[in-house]
Parts: C-alpha cells; sequence; structure tokens
C-alpha cells in the first residue's frame, strides 16, 4: 500500500493486514510506556479543511504513539482563508519534507488528488472527503465488529473476517462516506449489509452497490441483525428538507428506546449498536442507546486510534508494494530521502 | 547422458544440487543443547528465583517453551506457563525504513510482569545482534528487570554490535551468504521434524 484513499480499492489481504496489525497495536495503550519507535524522525501532517474532533485527535494520538513528529494544519486561521490553493499548500507541506499526509477536506476527491498529481512525494491518508469516503472509520468501525464477531463466534479475531454477519447501516446514508467506505470494506470482508434509511436519503444508484436497502427499520430489526450502525444526519450538509421533522425522523429511522427494547424482545442479545459520532442525541439515536451495554460508541473511538497507528505503521514502515491505486506519474519514488 | 530427460534411479544422497543444504542440528541434538542450555540458565541464576523466559517471535518463542518445560523437569516448583512470554520486537528495529513491512506480532508477558526479574532472551539464531538490541529497547518500555540474560539455539556469527549470547546451543561457523534455517514442529507444521540446516546463499 502506499495511500489508503477509499475502501472500494482495498484488497482483503490488505484490509485484514491493517485489522490484525491494528489489533497488536491496542495492546500499546495498555503499556508502561504507551509509546513504539517505529516512526521516530517521520513527520506526520494533519491536514483539516473541514471541523473534526475524534478523526483529528485520533490520528495525532496515533502518530505521537508511533514517536512520529506531528504538524496539524487546520484551514481555518491559516492561508487557506487567504485563498491558497491544495497544490500551494501542499508543496508547502512538501517542502517541510512531510512522510504522511492525513487529510480531510469538504471536496470529494481532494486526497485522490493530491495522491495521484505529483504534487507531493508523502503518502497520503484519507481521513474524509466530501460524501466520498472515509477509509480509517470503516476500518475501525471493522475492527469493533471483528472483536465482536469473533468472541460471539469462538474464533480468533487475528486473521478472521465478518463473514456472514448481519450489518445494518441506518440513517443519513446520502451524505455519509461513514456509510460509503463501510459498505464496500463490510462487503470485502464477508458481511451482509444492508442500508435503511428513508428514500430521500439515499443516493442515486444506491441499487448498484453491494448491499440491501430498505426504508423501514422495523421490518430489518425483526429479520434478525448483528450490529446495528446509526448514522448521524448531517445537518449542515442538508441544504434540503429532506425529512417533515426532526420528530418524525426519529420516530421512524431513529434507534430509540423502543427500539432499544425491542431488541431485547427479539432475543437479539448479541446485537451491537454502533455510532461513528459525534452523535445527536435524541434524533438519530436516543440516550437510553447510546450509553447502553449494546453501546460501542466510545470502543470504536479507542479502536480508533489502533487502527490508525496500524496504518501509519503500514505505509510509512518498509518499502511500500505497488498497489492498484491510480498509477503515480514518472516520478522519484522516495528512494534516496537525500535533501540537496 | 543427458539427452533423455526420463528419471534414472539418482540417490537422493548426490550433493550436487543447485542450492544445497545439510542438517548441522537433528532434533535430538536440539533436544539436547536445550536441556544444557536449561542447566545452564539454572546454574546461571543460582536456582529458578525470579526468573522469566521471554522468546522473540517467531521461532524464540516455542523455544522458550521448551525450556521452561525443561525447567519444570529438574525443579517442580516451577510453573512452565507462568514464566514464559513472548517479546515482538518489530516496532523496535532499525530497518523499519529499508525492510518490506513487517507485520507486528504480539507481545505476551507473564502476569507477574518483568520488573525486579531475570528475563532471558530466548531466540533461534544469533547473527547480527540488531534483533537483541531491539529486545532490549522493547524491554526497557517493559519495565524494569533485574538482569536480562540471551540465550540462542544457534550463534552463527557476524556481529555487528557488541552482543553476546549467554547460552549457546551451538556455535555455527557460516559465511554471510549461507543462510541458517531453524524448523521446529509448533510453527512449521506438526509434521515437520526439528532441525538446523544451513543452506547455501543464492
Amino acid at each position: 500500500m502506499r495511500h489508503l484513499l477509499d475502501t472500494e480499492s482495498l484488497g482483503r489481504d490488505n484490509a485484514i493486514a491493517i485489522l490484525d496489525t491494528a489489533q497488536e497495536m491496542s495492546a500499546v495503550g495498555e503499556r508502561e510506556v504507551k509509546k513504539l519507535p517505529a516512526l521516530r524522525g517521520r513527520t506526520v501532517v494533519n491536514l483539516f479543511f473541514e471541523d473534526s474532533t475524534r478523526t483529528r485527535i485520533s490520528f495525532e494520538a496515533a502518530a505521537k504513539r508511533l514517536s512520529a513528529d506531528v504538524i496539524n494544519f487546520s484551514a481555518k486561521g491559516s492561508s487557506v482563508s487567504k485563498g491558497e490553493s491544495l497544490k500551494d499548500t501542499a508543496q508547502t507541506l512538501e517542502a517541510m519534507s512531510a512522510d504522511a499526509v492525513v487529510i480531510r477536506h469538504w471536496a470529494s476527491g481532494a486526497p485522490a488528488r493530491l495522491a495521484t498529481s505529483g504534487w507531493i512525494d508523502a503518502a497520503v491518508i484519507n481521513a474524509g472527503d466530501g460524501t466520498h469516503a472515509h477509509p480509517t472509520q470503516a476500518l475501525l468501525d471493522a475492527f469493533t465488529m471483528r472483536t465482536h464477531w469473533a468472541r460471539l463466534t469462538g474464533t480468533p479475531s487475528v486473521g478472521g473476517d465478518l463473514a456472514g454477519m448481519r450489518v445494518l447501516i441506518v440513517g443519513d446514508v446520502l451524505h455519509s462516506r461513514v456509510a460509503r467506505s463501510n459498505v464496500w470494506l463490510l462487503r470485502t470482508l464477508g458481511a451482509r449489509v444492508t442500508l435503511v434509511a428513508p428514500p430521500t436519503l439515499l443516493p442515486v444508484g444506491v441499487e448498484h452497490w453491494p448491499c440491501e436497502v430498505s426504508y423501514d427499520l422495523d421490518a430489518t430489526l425483526e429479520a434478525g441483525v448483528d450490529a446495528v450502525m446509526m448514522l448521524r444526519v448531517q445537518a449542515e450538509r442538508m441544504k434540503a428538507s429532506f425529512f417533515p421533522s426532526a420528530r418524525e425522523y426519529a420516530r421512524r429511522w431513529g434507534f430509540d428506546d423502543a427500539r432499544l427494547a425491542r431488541l431485547d424482545a427479539l432475543a437479539l442479545k448479541d446485537t451491537i449498536v454502533m455510532h461513528p459520532g459525534p452523535m445527536n442525541r435524541g434524533l438519530e439515536i436516543s440516550s437510553g442507546a447510546a450509553d447502553s451495554p449494546r453501546s460501542t460508541v466510545l470502543d470504536q473511538v479507542r479502536n480508533g486510534v489502533s487502527v490508525r497507528m496500524a496504518a501509519l505503521y503500514l505505509l510509512l514502515s518498509g518499502d511500500m508494494k505497488a498497489v492498484p491505486t491510480p498509477a503515480l506519474p514518472a516520478f522519484a519514488q522516495p528512494a534516496a530521502k537525500d535533501h540537496p | 547422458m543427458a539427452s533423455t530427460p526420463a528419471p534414472s534411479g539418482q540417490s537422493p544422497s548426490s550433493a550436487a544440487t543447485p542450492n544445497s543444504s545439510r542438517t548441522v542440528l537433528s532434533a535430538a541434538d536440539i533436544d539436547r543443547a536445550l536441556t544444557r542450555i536449561a542447566y545452564e540458565i539454572l546454574e546461571a541464576n543460582k536456582g529458578s528465583a525470579n526468573l522469566l523466559l521471554l522468546g522473540i517471535p517467531r521461532r524464540g518463542f516455542p523455544l522458550a517453551q521448551r525450556l521452561a518445560a525443561k525447567l519444570a523437569a529438574t525443579d517442580p516448583s516451577i510453573d512452565p506457563a507462568a514464566i514464559t512470554g513472548q517479546l515482538d520486537v518489530t516496532m523496535f528495529r532499525d530497518d523499519l525504513a529499508h525492510q518490506p513491512t513487517r507485520a507486528p506480532q504480539r507481545t505476551e508477558l507473564p502476569a507477574t510482569g518483568i520488573d525486579g526479574k531475570v528475563v532471558v532472551l530466548v531466540d533461534d539464531v544469533l547473527y547480527s545482534g540488531r534483533t537483541i538490541r531491539a529486545a532490549l529497547d522493547a524491554l526497557v518500555d517493559l519495565g524494569r528487570p533485574q538482569a536480562v540474560r540471551l540465550a540462542v539455539l544457534v550463534d552463527r556469527g557476524h556481529r555487528e554490535l557488541p552482543i553476546r549470547a549467554d547460552h549457546v546451543g551451538k556455535n555455527l561457523p557460516t559465511s554471510s551468504s549461507e543462510k541458517v534455517r531453524v524448523r521446529l514442529a509448533e510453527i512449521d507444521g506438526p509434521g515437520t521434524a526439528d532441525e538446523v540446516v544451513i543452506e547455501a546463499g543464492a
């Protein structure tokens, strides 16, 4: 792997390698010295053109646990607000010899542009671009599910996948890069995914995605499910009215206390409730569900650091194997990092 | 004549294969060496108090388990499972940027931790010494042992760092173009016979 841009092009072997590495990384958080020297002397730049709490902190914690130097950049308060282009910003970072760029951008495809344009030589990790992809979130979700699934099926989680797991992804699929990345990754890992959303919040062409689609949350819950992933209603991206009122949305597609009780009534005692955060409590998920023992919200945050450590380690150590990402233009590979 | 490619009844003992290899330690040799190392460890430590055996993945760990079983055979007060652990050194290597990416292995320590213990690092082959340097760094992050010793099955020379083993199964003079392969049933599959083989370099 050279870049981590989306989960659609991420092969099964690479996905499982990241999850297995993350498994070993998770032990570091419990040690006396919570740091590994693997990326000492490497520089990781967090390039955030869009607001973020947990993703940025998580990447920063991951890079620091691997002893990399971290430079945080947010568009607010930088030259971007003076109109600097992505290219100029990227080349500024290149001049400071960044080894990896973690980028979040409001435009879908910005990380791919950065990775393939030849502007910079660093490894690019997509930390969410527009409504396109958020691969590390999907990987940490898969990691959380795999831990749960391995415990249920009694198999070791290292090397395992999610074969046969039934996953619901519920809510604002239209604006969700998390849903898109999860659909592709979970398909690769063998899970059966069903999207549940109001018809207005499903994107055009969803029928071609490798998943099923339903409009009825209660019916899909009754059919049996192992993990329910609630998506945030992304009000900041909603420029039109997609549902009549918040209360109607919460009643039909929100995971409320009644549906939490319904899981017990359906004897689905091992079903987990996931949310990528930040949560709109009372809208897509009730406080009762978010704080219940079924909720894995905080596990997801914890696993996020491990998964991002794994991604940084695998991208930054060793000579990178060629991957089927779009071919780089004729451009010097980082054979010798000599400064002129 | 080589005009007919039909397989002749050639004996497999012909040493003229292009990638010749010879067995330097058989299963019985390995077992005897480990028995001796186990006694040496007990002797150097003046008993079994505070001993911990940490194997370096992958083949150091089964060797550590075998050593622990041998220690327990001489001193019944030892619980072999409670003094054996595994120490992954991948993230502490000095060649991470130059080698193909290595997947980290599991680090598992005995419940007692390593503080104040006599830690015996166990590995299969001692070569440049860089793995052991990485292991020493990894240990520092886990605690403060009272002492660290090193037991290896094979010492093949060509050290690049000032590191030496306390207990050696066999000193094996090699050329650096040769490869030393250790096969252990625990790692290479239950059907594999334990052996140490020298293969000529490509």
